[in-house]
Parts: C-alpha cells; sequence; structure tokens
C-alpha cells in the first residue's frame, strides 16, 4: 500500500512539477517580487532602503509623476469607454446578424476576423502610414470631395488618441462578433419559436430574451476588454511612439510604465520603485475591475 | 429553420433595416479589405508614385523590393526566428500543459486543487506589468539577448490557458479506457501518451492556435529581451525597420505586406480553426 501511494506521487510529480516550475518561476516569483520591489527606493538596479508605500504616494502626488500617471490613466478610461461602447456594440449587432443567417454570412463571418490575426505592431505602423497628413485616409477624403476634413490625424492633440483606438477597433471588433455569434447561437431555437409564436417582435426578442441568455458572454467580453484597455502598449509605440505625443495626448499606463521601467524618454534613468508600483496598479487594477464586472454582470445572469 | 425565415419575410421596415445591416456589414468588409489591398498595390509603387496616385495601380511593378525586404533586410532572418521562438515555446507549451493537466485531472490527491489554482492564477494577469522583476531574472540567468529567454516567457504565458483547456477536457474522458490499458500493463506515461492523448488531440489543436497566434505576434518580450538584429523576431524587426527607413514608403509598404500576407493566406486555408482556436478563451 505504502509503496502504490509513494509511486503514484512520485508519478504525479513528474506530470505537474515542469510546468509547475516555470509558472512558479515566469509568473508567480515576478507577480510577487514586483510587490516586493515596489516598497523600496532604487537606485537604477541596486535595491535601497525599504520605503513603504512612498513609490505609490509619488505616483499619486508627487510631480511630475501624478500628473503623468493621471493623464495616462485618462486615457486608458478612454479606451475602455470607447471600446466597450462603440467596438463591442458593433459586435453585438454584427454577432446577432450572422446568427439570422441572412446571405452571406459565412462569408462575412470569415472576413471579419481577418485582421484580428495581425499583430497589433503590423496594424499600427500599416494605420500610422495612411493616417499620416499625407497618407491615404486624406487622400481618400479629398477624393470623395471632403478635402475640409482631412487633417493630422495622429498630430493633433485631441483626435490622436481617437485616432488610435478607431484603428485598434478596426483589428478587433471581429473577435466580439464571432464571440456573440456563438452565444447567440447557442439561445435554444425552441425559446425563439415560442416567442416568435407569441407574435414577439425582433427588438423585444433580442433585449428581453437574447441578450439575458447571453450575459455570461458579455461578462468574457468586458472583462478582455478591461484588460485589453489597461494593457494598451503597442498600438501607441507604433502610431504616435513611446512618449506618447503629441505632447503625452495618447499616453497610456503601458507606454508611461515602460519609459519609467526603462528610463527611455522622461528622465532618463530607470526607476524601479515607481516602475515596481506602477505594475502592481496595473494588476489591481485588472484584478478589481475584472471581479466587479464579472459581480455586476452575474446578477443579471439568467439560467435556463 | 423558421425562425430566420420569418425575420426575413417581415415588413417594410424590416426589410429596410436588413438592407441597413447587410450594407453596414458590407462596409466593414471593404475597409477590411482596401487597405490591405492598397498596402499590396503601394510596395509595388516608387514612394513618389505612393503620394501622387495613392489609389492607381503600379505602372511598372517593382518586384525587386520584395527581394530587398526580404534578403537585404534581414526579413528572411526575422520569418525564421519568429518560427523557431513560436515553436520550441508551442512544443513545451503543449508537453509541459498537457502533463501537467493529466496530473491534475487524472489523480485524487489533496493538492490538486492547490496545484490547478497555481497554474490558473496567471490566466487572467497581464505578465507585461511584472517585467522589471521578469528583466533581472533573465539578466540574472545569463538569458539577456538569447532566444531560451523569450521562449522561457512564452511558455509560462502559455500554460495557464493550456492547462485550463486541457484539464477540463481530460476530465471527462471515461476511467474504463484508462483502467484497460493499465490491465495490460500500461504504466502512467503510457497511459498518458497513448490513451489520453490521442483522444486530447482535437482541443490539443484549439490550445496550439490559441497560444501560437498570440506568440507568434508578440512585441512585448522581444523587444525587451533581444537586442542583436540577428536574432529578432518579425515584429521587432518590423518595428526597428521602420526606424530606419521612415521615408522610403515604398519599402515600408513592402515590409508591411511582407510581414502580413503570410498570417493572411494561411487564414484563408484554416479560417474554422483560426476562428475556433482564438474564441476558445472566450466561448465555454
Amino acid at each position: 500500500m505504502m509503496k502504490t501511494d509513494v509511486r503514484k506521487g512520485l508519478w504525479i510529480s513528474f506530470f505537474v512539477l515542469p510546468g509547475l516550475l516555470v509558472v512558479t518561476l515566469f509568473i508567480l516569483l515576478p507577480l510577487f517580487m514586483s510587490l516586493f520591489n515596489s516598497l523600496f527606493s532604487w537606485n537604477q538596479l541596486l535595491r535601497g532602503a525599504f520605503v513603504g508605500l512612498e513609490n505609490f504616494r509619488k505616483i499619486f502626488s508627487g510631480y511630475p509623476y501624478r500628473e503623468r500617471f493621471l493623464n495616462a490613466l485618462g486615457n486608458n478610461a478612454k479606451w475602455f469607454l470607447l471600446t466597450m461602447l462603440i467596438q463591442n456594440t458593433i459586435g453585438i449587432l454584427f454577432g446577432y446578424l450572422l446568427s439570422r443567417r441572412l446571405p452571406g454570412h459565412g462569408f462575412f463571418k470569415r472576413i471579419f476576423f481577418i485582421p484580428v490575426l495581425f499583430s497589433i505592431v503590423a496594424v499600427g505602423f500599416l494605420w500610422g502610414l495612411y493616417l499620416k497628413p499625407t497618407g491615404l485616409v486624406n487622400a481618400a477624403l479629398r477624393l470623395m470631395g471632403l478635402g475640409a476634413y482631412a487633417r493630422a490625424w495622429l498630430g493633433q492633440e485631441e483626435i490622436a488618441t481617437l485616432s488610435i483606438i478607431a484603428v485598434n477597433i478596426w483589428r478587433w471588433v471581429g473577435f466580439p462578433s464571432l464571440v456573440f455569434l456563438a452565444a447567440v447561437d447557442a439561445v435554444p431555437a425552441d425559446c425563439l419559436e415560442a416567442a416568435y409564436l407569441d407574435g414577439v417582435g425582433e427588438w423585444t426578442l433580442f433585449w428581453r430574451i437574447v441578450f439575458p441568455l447571453i450575459i455570461p458572454s458579455v461578462t468574457v467580453i468586458s472583462v478582455l476588454t478591461i484588460i485589453g484597455s489597461l494593457n494598451v502598449f503597442e498600438q501607441v509605440y507604433t502610431m504616435t511612439g513611446l512618449d506618447g505625443s503629441p505632447n503625452f495626448s495618447t499616453d497610456t499606463i503601458g507606454t508611461l510604465f515602460y519609459r519609467t521601467a526603462f528610463g527611455s524618454v522622461d528622465s532618463g534613468n530607470p526607476e524601479i520603485g515607481i516602475g515596481s508600483a506602477i505594475g502592481v496598479i496595473i494588476y489591481s487594477l485588472t484584478f478589481i475591475a475584472s471581479i466587479v464586472s464579472i459581480i455586476s454582470t452575474r446578477s443579471r445572469e439568467v439560467e435556463l | 429553420m423558421t425562425t430566420d425565415l420569418r425575420y426575413q419575410r417581415g415588413r417594410l421596415l424590416r426589410n429596410t433595416l436588413i438592407l441597413l445591416f447587410q450594407t453596414a456589414m458590407i462596409i466593414y468588409v471593404v475597409l477590411i479589405f482596401y487597405p490591405l489591398f492598397n498596402m499590396v498595390i503601394s510596395s509595388l509603387k516608387s514612394t513618389r508614385e505612393i503620394f501622387q496616385d495613392p489609389f492607381g495601380l503600379p505602372k511598372a511593378p517593382r518586384l525587386a523590393n520584395f527581394r530587398v525586404v526580404w534578403v537585404d533586410k534581414g526579413f528572411g532572418i526575422y520569418f525564421m526566428n519568429s518560427f523557431i521562438v513560436t515553436a520550441v515555446s508551442m512544443v513545451f507549451v503543449v508537453l509541459f500543459g498537457s502533463m501537467a493537466s493529466f496530473g491534475i485531472s487524472r489523480y485524487a490527491y489533496k493538492a490538486r486543487t492547490l496545484v490547478y489554482m497555481l497554474f490558473l492564477s496567471g490566466i487572467m494577469l497581464p505578465l507585461k506589468a511584472a517585467i522589471i522583476p521578469l528583466f533581472i531574472l533573465i539578466k540574472n540567468l545569463g538569458l539577456m539577448d538569447r532566444q531560451l529567454s523569450v521562449i522561457l516567457i512564452f511558455l509560462a504565458m502559455g500554460l495557464p490557458s493550456t492547462v485550463f483547456i486541457l484539464s477540463a477536457f481530460m476530465k471527462g474522458i471515461p476511467r474504463d479506457l484508462e483502467y484497460a490499458a493499465r490491465i495490460d500493463g500500461c504504466n502512467d506515461w503510457m497511459v498518458y501518451r497513448m490513451v489520453i492523448m490521442p483522444i486530447t488531440a482535437p482541443a490539443i489543436a484549439l490550445v496550439t492556435i490559441y497560444n501560437a497566434v498570440p506568440i507568434w505576434n508578440d512585441f512585448f518580450f522581444p523587444l525587451v529581451f533581444l537586442q542583436s538584429n540577428r536574432l529578432k523576431t518579425v515584429p521587432v524587426g518590423l518595428s526597428s525597420f521602420f526606424g530606419q527607413h521612415s521615408t522610403d514608403w515604398s519599402l515600408l509598404f513592402t515590409g508591411l505586406s511582407i510581414a502580413i500576407l503570410p498570417m493572411l493566406i494561411l487564414y484563408l486555408f484554416m479560417s474554422r480553426y483560426f476562428i475556433r482556436g482564438m474564441t476558445a478563451g472566450a466561448i465555454k
């Protein structure tokens, strides 16, 4: 008996340990170390004295950190709101339409997903060229007689972030569309049939029957949108640069974090303490936002 | 299906709406294809021609651009690097991930839930935010500017979702198959290798696409850890290429075409798998 137990334990270890070792070393340990490092002052790569929450205090009230941080966080909020509002609304609409088997739905479904496959970097550089003052977008506007609307899409503070978000929606809207399509397709046909027999219109059908049943997908997409919005980096890096030009108007937590950690633009020196603190804030926000989103939609979830 | 017919019959308003929505979808299709089409024709024009006639077809297609970018600008090497990094990472993601899933789903023991939670703890959290400790760790391991650095990180990134998907799948495989194999004298490894893994193949395909596409496209970690030009992957290579040739739009569009088109062609042949694989984490 003893012997088989030992043998079983060895087998389990053999199967589980290689993966567990990698995850511990490259996910759990760095996570823990971020938290740990954020509580110290740093001189380049050398850990200095324990300073408690000083790094966090600096981010929320010290110059110039506070200004940069709140500016970046504001942009991340913009990313989240606009993505939820525009991309996910279009996603639900497309997903629902595709599920209604309109002519050509199989074709649409395949095509919509194409940009999702591309790297953000390639998409960012491509649209970065198109959105230049001399680029294709302005040329198209002039061709259509809308030359008055031509502008430096990535060069003006008021619209630069909006332009980048628009490009990101272009790339990603196929994803929520197909997730919602799968969700609507999973709604039992007799549910819909019964509603039709009762003479319910399409609009009521969607809001009263379909939507409550696809709430789990809405949750998943919301959580992914939160995570995605907090992690914006490549989009800004490729289209307006690491320092979020013009005048930090496109700066995000991701780019600010990178500059702080690797000391590229602002100060010239890496600031490990502040950088770690920003990392911890990113983790906490991701965690809190996901939990809130899951709880708030779960209360509206309907079980069949 | 009756439900759909009923929708299409409808009144005038409904038909108008359908037309409107249909148009919206067609517009998005055009919005997807035209920029890609323009990218390809621009790659065959001279920079001057791109500016003077952005919509026209190339008058004298410059196919030589592609050779320049692929050979002289090193995109051939970038592709090779992306391929090596993605393939090696994925081999170990699948191997370690399926082994761990087997260890979690096919045995009963006390620490099982703990092990499972440890694997899953990384599933939603963005590893990018831990770049500072990762940087120090990689430096201390002497892996800076070596492909192993990003391979290990991609492996870690891929494991949580892999364990999540595979262990759920393996849990559903009937015990009888395993017992039968054991009676035939199979040890645990043989059960894993010859009984469970063949049945798990469809889920493995799913997991492979789910992880391989983001790994292939990843920019952040290769940017931080791979400095030598001969080690760069496609996204990082593209980025430094853009830095060096910012005014030569003809060449830039060629670089973009080379970076984007292979993925597009692969997708056209395997779209069903790509769609299923990439949405695997978001669909029950």
